[in-house]
């Protein structure tokens, strides 16, 4: 069997699981921003009752493996009386695991921008709410944008792991063809191809785009 | 809803510890494959031949932008299709080794990058052979700025172990779930993988510190 009958063949399959890894990823991306933005914030505060819960779980997930966390979300919480259907508990662990990383570059963006900006937006009598969002959140963006790239791709890589609670993506697709087929080099290396175009041609193409359109919108250019 | 036995958690202990062995192990075995072709990567990227360079360059970037699972299966399932039959913990360690030393070239890169131009100068004007001057002058100056992100990376390795399982190495979140399966009960020995990871991730990370400022101090950088 040439490989294209092998890909005429199996297209399909590979188009679905590129539709669900390509589902489980927006979600997650969208669920690790706001978790990593409510972690980081949180880290900062000079409350230590506010800042407490945002360390505990910045450590845990960091401090433990994504599958540990994946597997403990889909068979152990629902001891607790939270069943996850294994689609949203896949995109819940990669969330969680890579907010608790995005977390600290929140923190440092932050941090990265300079004390004049704070004091400035203080002088001018800025609720801390608005002084935050229309200030030092946009600049802050900015110095964040780069790592934030990299952690996008890392995201994309982390949702293989959700085949594992046999949530259909392209992983899942490829180990069930390299079942049907025992054509393993042709299953996995196409499902291989998919995953670096997908990062390299969509994700981090929009990345450099963000980072382009932000430091236009800063006057940095 | 909260019924942990603590009888089944010390029954199942020693089992989870020996398991722990194995993954440290298997992180052990990953890591040293990753140093060396790691550098093996990096410095290929600075030879003159340009076809070289962009090829490393490329393959770096592959492995570094898919998952590090898929790989596994890959190393694990294409061998046997030509002929090639390698156990679960020699792929598992090929896969592992392979895309870590990805992630390492790139710390050596920018570790080499660092050591200031006069240095190549210098070891130009006194007419040294290229291996003498990576190996005597560039390599030991990379070292000290590149420690940081090899240590966050033997982290990295380990709490990616877990991946290994799913091909039977008989690390940690195997035997999880050897165990799991076993008793039906995963509250125990689920978290107390998590427990375990934690234990030995959290102070690892300060250690890894600590040694690199040793080093610093050693060398006499600061």
């Amino acid at each position: 069997m040439t490989y294209w009958e092998f890909l005429s063949e199996n297209g399909g399959r590979f188009f679905d699981g590129t539709l669900t890894t390509a589902a489980q990823f927006f979600l997650s991306a969208i669920f690790a921003i706001l978790f990593a933005l409510i972690a980081g914030l949180m880290k900062l505060s000079d409350n230590v009752f506010v800042r407490s819960p945002a360390v505990v779980y910045i450590e845990i997930f960091r401090g433990t493996s994504l599958l540990v966390q994946l597997y403990w979300i889909f068979f152990v919480l629902p001891l607790f009386g939270i069943t996850l259907e294994k689609f949203t508990a896949g995109f819940i662990a990669v969330s969680m695991n890579l907010g608790a990383y995005g977390a600290e570059l929140v923190r440092g963006g932050i941090q990265s921008v300079p004390k004049g900006q704070w004091e400035a937006a203080y002088s001018l009598s800025m609720s801390p709410a608005k002084r935050m969002w229309r200030i030092i959140l946009p600049q802050a963006l900015v110095n964040m944008l780069p790592p934030w790239g990299n952690l996008l791709i890392e995201l994309l890589k982390a949702t293989a792991l959700v085949s594992l609670i046999s949530v259909a993506d392209l992983m899942f697709e490829a180990k069930q063809i390299n079942g049907s087929t025992f054509l393993s080099a042709q299953a996995f290396g196409t499902a291989l191809i998919i995953y670096y175009i997908f990062a390299r041609l969509i994700v981090t193409p929009f990345m450099r785009w963000m980072e382009r359109v932000m430091a236009r919108k800063m006057g940095r250019v | 809803m909260f019924d942990w036995k603590w009888d089944f958690t010390f029954e199942i202990l020693p089992r989870l510890g020996w398991a722990t062995l194995n993954t440290l192990i298997a992180a052990g075995g990953g890591y040293a494959i990753a140093i060396v072709l790691g550098l093996a990567l990096a410095l290929a990227q600075r030879s003159p031949y340009r076809a070289l360079t962009l090829v490393v360059r490329e393959a770096v970037e592959f492995i570094r932008s898919t998952p590090l699972v898929l790989q596994i299966f890959f190393v694990f399932y294409v061998g046997p299709q030509f002929g090639i039959r390698l156990s679960p913990w020699t792929s598992g360690m090929i896969a592992i080794g392979l895309h870590y030393s990805a992630y390492l070239s790139e710390v050596y890169r920018g570790g080499i990058e660092s050591v200031p131009k006069g240095q190549w100068e210098a070891c130009r004007s006194l007419s040294m052979s290229t291996s003498d001057t990576y190996f005597r002058i560039i390599i030991p100056q990379a070292l000290p700025p590149a420690l940081a992100g090899m240590g966050n990376y033997l982290v990295g390795i380990f709490k990616d172990t877990p991946m290994l399982s799913v091909i039977g190495v008989a690390e940690l979140m195997h035997a999880a779930n050897a165990i799991g399966s076993e008793h039906y009960r995963f509250l125990e020995p689920y978290t107390l993988v998590g427990i375990i990871f934690l234990a030995i991730s959290l102070p690892s990370a300060g250690l890894i510190r600590t040694f690199e400022a040793w080093v610093r101090k050693r060398l006499g950088m600061s």
